[in-house]
């Protein structure tokens, strides 16, 4: 069975502060990351390979520097890696995004296509159901379990009211929840393996595409502009005794007729 | 393709179990404004199997015309049978602007009918308004928070059509119901292609319907951190039993396990708006922040003083959670019975 799994470089944007002067982001000494979901469906990929045997090949699309996360995916127990990158795929939105993965996808064999839900940087959510229409594969998102069974592929989708069992026939992208795979640790010899072994790195030529459809040209979403968070007013701040801020809390939940 | 084809402001009407979901009406309130301000239809689309007799429901609040494809393949949502008969209409009726909830089953379509379709979508919206653009024509804007909540972008789609957006839940305002609203009615015949039909649904595990929807509590008294464990969320239930609220939750104790995800407020949890939102120990990270800054009236209690919280509280207390909450109970309870 071929696996491959998805994967994006994010800034961690839980250290990500905001400059209170400017109001702009601070992105300086913020690391990057293996995006989360990603992780999570490295994770389940690598646990189907434990099972059922397999090759797990990760693909990433990016900048050079995504070269770092790609041997910590080596290193978790991937078996090939690529990295795919050109300067025709800047600018790319989500649609040019999944048409570039697909392409690059469409030349290799697999069975499964992993893919994490969501990325915390852009939290959009659609690369992969996207990419799976372009490949005209069925698609599970929010997955919280998956096994290959007899019958064939069993995932369990979590919803906001409900968990439903699904049964897929062939081919299919699964979007995973980081939060149901905890991903395994590096090991020592892992690290040590993935910096002698080669990371693929492929441009546009490589992959099964139309350059048009490539990153700026290729999306039909624009950012029209983007501005931090309108901060509110701050209000009232008290440093007092437990007795004083219960009758300042108690006189101003009466004020607001909330009691 | 000639843009001027296409018309209308169009709300997938997400339904489950045959129920009408509150994001479609909320959606059928921002489309109102939108249509108006492009003198547009508001168009409700409800897809299902035997739910026709909803559909009078969505133009009570808001629906100029709802189409009903009402469908045996339809009955639970599936991707690929939810994605043909979408696709079909769209083809059909050139909407302009196409508006889903952003749960899972919006976020698991649109982005299948945006690639079908090579169209814009814009993810998770908080904000959708019509502006003039530089050449004085009325343009579509959707704007949505980024890096986590730390940036908000606004995005356009100004050369394809439809304009796609998935919409945060509980953020749009509902309408008033209005039951003498008069709208029209119509029913949409697909033709289903069931060689693509891959994905078998096999069973459905409700969750707990004790579970309450803190997206409907009137007050919160949410805890995180500082409150420690299930014992420290005893005392906060007792004030929320006080006030008439629920209990809620940050991630920090969702992810230790003290609560369920379906309490947790903030981005990865739900958007929640009460008249009253009371942070105990709570430090106020960003993506706490996105999904509660729009309440009422934030009362924050602490004890680091430079906690992120009280910058968007309206009250602030440095203090002790464990000690103030019991106290603040009590004082509550005293005053109901000095009042009867």
């Amino acid at each position: 069975m071929n696996i491959i799994v998805c994967v994006k470089q994010v800034p961690d944007t839980t250290e990500i502060k905001i400059d209170p002067v400017k109001g702009t982001l601070i992105r300086d000494g913020v690391p990057a990351i293996m995006n989360p979901d990603d992780k999570g469906g490295l994770e389940l990929a690598l646990r189907l390979k434990e099972q059922h045997g397999a090759t797990v090949t990760v693909v990433s699309m990016g900048p050079p520097q995504a070269d770092v996360m790609l041997r910590e995916a080596l290193a978790m127990g991937a078996d090939r890696a690529i990295l795919i990158s050109d300067r025709k795929f800047a600018g790319a939105d989500t649609l040019a995004t999944s048409y570039t993965l697909a392409g690059c996808i469409k030349t290799l064999d697999y069975d499964l296509i992993i893919a994490g839900r969501q990325a915390i940087d852009g939290d959009t959510a659609q690369v992969a159901p996207e990419m799976a229409e372009h490949l005209g594969l069925p698609q599970v998102t929010y997955v919280v379990d998956a096994d290959i069974t007899p019958e064939g592929l069993i995932v369990k989708k979590e919803n906001e009211d409900c968990v439903q069992t699904l049964a897929v026939d062939g081919k299919c992208v699964l979007t995973v929840l980081a939060s149901a795979f905890k991903p395994r640790y590096m090991t020592v010899a892992g690290i040590i393996d993935a910096y002698n072994r080669e990371v693929e790195v492929w441009s546009a030529e490589k992959i099964d595409v139309d350059e048009n459809l490539l990153g700026l040209k290729g999306s039909p979403t624009k950012v029209f502009r983007s501005f931090p968070k309108a901060l509110k007013a701050p209000g009232e701040v008290h440093e007092l005794s437990d007795e004083e801020a219960v009758e300042l809390i108690f006189n101003r939940l009466k004020e607001k007729h909330i009691i | 393709m000639n843009m001027n084809d296409y018309k209308d402001v169009y709300v997938f009407a997400e339904q489950r179990n045959g129920v009408i979901q509150n994001v479609a009406y909320e959606l059928l309130g921002k489309a109102t404004d939108l249509a108006k301000e492009l003198g547009h239809q508001v168009v409700a689309v409800l897809l299902g199997y035997g739910i026709k007799d909803q559909a009078q429901s969505l133009v009570e609040m808001g629906a100029d015309e709802v189409i009903v494809i009402d469908r045996p393949e339809l009955k639970d949502y599936l991707t690929e049978q939810y994605k043909q008969a979408m696709y079909q209409l769209i083809m059909a009726r050139k909407p302009q602007i196409v508006l889903y909830g952003a749960t899972t089953i919006g976020r698991d379509l649109a982005p299948r009918l945006a690639c079908k379709l090579h169209s814009g979508l814009v993810a998770d919206c908080t904000k959708l308004t019509i502006e003039l653009d530089k050449e004085g024509k009325k343009e579509f804007y959707s704007t949505r928070p980024a890096f986590g909540g730390n940036l908000m972008a606004t995005i356009v789609c100004p050369t394809s059509r439809p304009q796609m957006s998935t919409v945060r839940p509980g953020v749009m305002q509902k309408l008033q119901r209005d039951v003498n609203r008069k709208g029209i009615i119509s029913e949409f015949e697909p033709v289903f292609d069931e060689k693509e039909f891959k994905v078998r649904l096999i069973s459905t595990e409700m969750n707990d319907q004790k579970v309450a929807d803190i997206s409907t509590a009137k007050y919160l008294v949410s805890g995180g951190r500082g409150v420690h464990d299930a014992e420290g969320f005893k005392k906060l239930q007792a004030l929320a039993d006080e006030i008439g609220g629920m209990v809620s939750s940050s991630r920090a104790m969702v992810d230790a396990g003290v609560m369920d995800h379906a309490y947790q407020v903030g981005q990865t949890g739900k958007t929640v708006r009460p008249q009253l939102y009371m942070a105990c120990g709570i430090s106020g990270a960003i993506q706490h922040l996105a999904g509660m800054e729009e309440s009422g009236y934030i009362v924050a209690i602490n004890k680091d003083k430079y906690a992120p919280i009280f910058s968007v509280a309206d009250l602030g207390i440095v203090g002790d959670l464990h000690k103030i909450i019991p106290m603040l109970t009590e004082r509550i309870r005293r005053e109901k019975e000095q009042n009867q």
